[in-house]
C-alpha cells in the first residue's frame, strides 16, 4: 500500500478512537432528553466534576480543603490515605446518584410540566454551578487521574502492521480500552431499556409523561434513575477523557463537540449518539488530513459545527432520530 | 362471577371540589358525586364542562398539570384520597385511562400493556395470565402485539389504553372519553366491552362522557356537569327520559327544534336556578 494510503488509515482508526469518547458524552444528554425532554447542558460538566470527585476520592483529598482552611486557618490537604481505583469508581458513582436526587428534588421536582426552555435554562444555571462546586471542592487546579487503564501505543497492533504493510499504525491503549468499554456500556444500555421492567417505564415515560402517570410510573423515580444512568455515562467518559488528558476544567468544553454529535445522530437516538459521535470523530481527523493542508489546517475546531449545520438544514431530525409518528 | 349492577357500598365520593389552575383559574365550582361498587357511573357535559378535570383530581393526574384542589374532599373506601400521588392510587386500584388515549406510541402494544403491571410486583406467569385475560377481551390486539403503538389504529389504541388499565388490577377505572374520535361501530365495540369488564370482572367505571346516548345506555347512573358544577344528577334510565336531557343533549324534542338563541338563554336561566 502507499504510505499515503498507510497513514490515512491510521487517521482513521484513531478518528474512530476520538469520536468513541465523543459518543460517550453524547449517550449522556440522549439519555436524560429521551426520558424528560430536558437538554442537558450540563452534561460535559457532570462528566468534569465525576473525573474530579474520583480523583478527589483515591488520592484522599479533604473536600473543600481550600475553604476550610481559609476559614479556620488550619492547614488540611489530604486525609493520607489512597483507596484503590475500584472502590473510588463505586464511591464515586454513589456520589453521582445523590447528584442525580439532588438535582431532581431541588430543580427539576418544581418544574414539572415547564417550558423545554425553562428547563434548559435551569442545566445551564446547574452546569455553572457545578463548576464552581466542583472548584470549590477539589480545587481548580490539573490533577492527574490513572486508574490502571494501559496507556501509550498498543505494540501489537504496530507489530502485526509494521509486518504486513511496513508500517506501524500507532494506536493508543487507552483508546482501545475506551472503545471497548463504550460497546459494552451501550449494549447494557440497550438491554436495560428494551427487556427490564424500569427499562421499560423509562422508554413509556421518554414517550408520554402523563400517561406514564396514570398508569402508576413514578416520574421521579424513573427521572433519579435516568440522571443516575447518565451520571454513570458522565463518569465513564470522564475517566476516559481525565486519563486521556488530565483531569481539568476545559474537560466541560468537550461537551460542546457533543452537540454536533447530537445535531447528526439525533436528540433521541442511542445508536445516533454512537454513529454521529464515530462519524465526528473520523470525519473532522480525516478532514483535517485531507483538506487541512489546503486550507492551512486547524479544521478539527469547526469541521464537527459544519458538518452539523449541513443536516440542521438537510435533516434536522438527524440520521436515527425518532420520526414524529403521525397516522394520516 | 360477579353480579352485574351497582351494590350499595360506595366506593368512591367526591365531596364539593373546587378546582384551580395555576393558581388563578377556575374550574371546578363545587362538583359532588358517588361512585357505587360495581356500577358504571357517568359524568356527562359538554365541553369544557370539567368532567376531564373532575376524572384527573381524582386520580391526582391534576399536580403534574399545575391544578389543585382548593376545597372539598375526594374519599376512596372512606379513606381521603386527594394526597395521594397517582401511583399510590394505582395501587388501591383506581386508574385513570386518559381522554386521547395516550399510548406509548415507540412501545409495542405488548409492552404498552405490560407498563400497566408496573405498580404490582407480581410474578411473571401473573402477568401472562392477565395478559391473555386483556387479549381474550381484546382479540384484535393479540393480532398486533408486535406492532409499534404508534402506528395502530385509533379504536386499537383506545382499546391498548383500557387494556393497559386492566393490567393494574383494578377495582375503579376512571374512563374518560373513550367514544372520541372514533367510528360508531367502533365506539359500541368498546362499550360493550366495558360492559363486559364490569359485569365479569365486576370493574366500576366512573365514565366521562360526550357522547350522552350511548353513555346514558350502558351507564347505571348518571351527573350532568356544566361549567364546573352539577347540575342534574339520577339514574341513567330517568335521565334519559327527562326533558331537559333530551333537548340539550340528545338533540330530542317534542315541540320541534328550537333555535339556537332560545336554547341558549334557557340553559342560562337554568343554570341560574341550580
Amino acid at each position: 500500500m502507499p504510505d499515503q494510503l498507510l497513514f490515512g488509515t491510521e487517521v482513521f482508526l484513531n478518528g474512530l478512537m476520538a469520536g468513541v469518547l465523543y459518543a460517550l458524552v453524547a449517550l449522556g444528554f440522549v439519555l436524560i432528553y429521551k426520558a424528560s425532554g430536558i437538554f442537558n447542558y450540563a452534561q460535559g460538566v457532570m462528566a468534569l466534576f465525576a473525573a474530579l470527585t474520583l480523583v478527589g476520592i483515591m488520592d484522599g483529598q479533604v473536600p473543600f480543603a481550600h475553604l476550610i482552611n481559609a476559614v479556620f486557618g488550619t492547614e488540611v490537604h489530604h486525609f493520607g490515605w489512597n483507596i484503590p481505583s475500584f472502590l473510588a469508581i463505586i464511591l464515586t458513582m454513589g456520589v453521582m446518584v445523590a447528584l442525580a436526587w439532588i438535582v431532581q428534588q431541588l430543580i427539576f421536582r418544581h418544574l414539572v410540566n415547564q417550558e423545554p426552555i425553562i428547563l434548559f435554562m435551569a442545566t445551564i444555571g446547574l452546569a455553572y454551578f457545578m463548576e464552581g462546586f466542583g472548584d470549590i471542592m477539589w480545587g481548580s487546579d490539573i490533577k492527574k487521574l490513572d486508574v490502571g487503564i494501559p496507556q501509550g501505543m498498543n505494540a501489537l497492533i504496530d507489530e502485526v502492521t509494521y509486518g504486513a504493510f511496513g508500517y506501524g499504525f500507532f494506536i493508543d491503549n487507552l483508546d482501545i480500552v475506551a472503545a471497548v468499554i463504550a460497546t459494552i456500556l451501550v449494549i447494557l444500555l440497550v438491554l436495560f431499556s428494551q427487556y427490564t421492567k424500569q427499562g421499560r417505564a423509562m422508554r413509556a415515560v421518554a414517550d408520554d409523561h402523563q400517561a406514564a402517570l396514570s398508569v402508576g410510573i413514578s416520574l421521579n423515580f424513573i427521572w433519579v434513575m435516568v440522571w443516575s444512568v447518565a451520571g454513570f455515562v458522565a463518569l465513564v467518559a470522564g475517566i476516559m477523557w481525565g486519563a486521556k488528558s488530565g483531569v481539568q476544567f476545559s474537560l466541560s468544553l468537550i461537551a460542546l463537540k457533543a452537540l454536533p454529535v447530537l445535531m447528526l445522530g439525533g436528540f433521541t437516538s442511542i445508536p445516533g449518539a454512537i454513529v454521529g459521535g464515530l462519524i465526528i470523530g473520523v470525519g473532522e481527523k480525516m478532514f483535517e488530513f485531507l483538506i487541512g493542508p489546503m486550507v492551512g489546517g486547524a479544521t478539527e475546531n469547526w469541521f464537527a459545527y459544519v458538518l452539523a449545520l449541513l443536516f440542521l438544514v438537510f435533516r434536522p431530525q438527524g440520521l436515527f432520530g425518532e420520526k414524529i409518528i403521525e397516522r394520516v | 362471577m360477579l353480579d352485574a349492577g351497582p351494590t350499595d357500598e360506595t366506593l368512591l365520593e367526591v365531596n364539593n371540589i373546587e378546582v384551580i389552575y395555576n393558581h388563578v383559574i377556575l374550574v371546578l365550582k363545587g362538583v359532588s358525586l358517588k361512585v357505587p361498587k360495581g356500577g358504571i357511573t357517568a359524568l356527562l357535559g359538554g365541553n369544557g364542562a370539567g368532567k376531564t378535570t373532575t376524572l384527573k383530581a381524582i386520580s391526582n393526574l391534576l399536580h403534574s398539570e399545575r391544578g389543585e384542589v382548593t376545597k372539598g374532599s375526594i374519599n376512596y373506601r372512606g379513606e381521603r384520597v386527594q394526597d395521594l400521588n397517582p401511583a399510590e392510587l394505582v395501587k388501591k386500584g383506581v386508574i385513570q385511562v386518559m381522554e386521547g388515549r395516550h399510548c406509548f406510541e415507540h412501545l409495542t402494544v405488548e409492552e404498552n400493556l405490560l407498563t400497566g403491571s408496573y405498580t404490582r410486583g407480581a410474578s411473571r406467569g401473573d402477568i401472562d395470565a392477565d395478559l391473555n385475560m386483556v387479549y381474550d377481551y381484546f382479540p384484535r390486539l393479540k393480532e398486533r402485539r408486535r406492532s409499534q403503538a404508534g402506528y395502530t389504529s385509533g379504536g386499537e389504541q383506545q382499546m391498548v389504553a383500557i387494556g393497559r388499565a386492566i393490567m393494574s388490577k383494578p377495582e375503579t377505572i376512571l374512563l374518560d372519553e373513550p367514544s372520541m374520535g372514533l367510528a360508531p361501530q367502533l365506539v359500541e365495540e368498546i362499550f360493550n366491552i366495558v360492559k363486559g369488564l364490569n359485569e365479569k370482572e365486576g370493574v366500576t367505571f366512573l365514565l366521562a362522557e360526550q357522547n350522552t346516548n350511548v353513555a346514558l345506555r350502558f351507564a347505571h347512573y348518571g351527573y350532568i356537569l356544566e361549567s364546573g358544577r352539577v347540575v342534574m344528577d339520577g339514574p341513567a334510565k330517568d335521565l334519559r327520559e327527562n326533558p331537559d336531557v333530551k333537548e340539550f343533549y340528545l338533540g330530542m324534542s317534542d315541540e320541534g327544534r328550537k333555535s339556537f338563541r332560545e336554547v341558549r338563554s334557557y340553559r342560562r336561566r337554568k343554570r341560574w336556578l341550580s
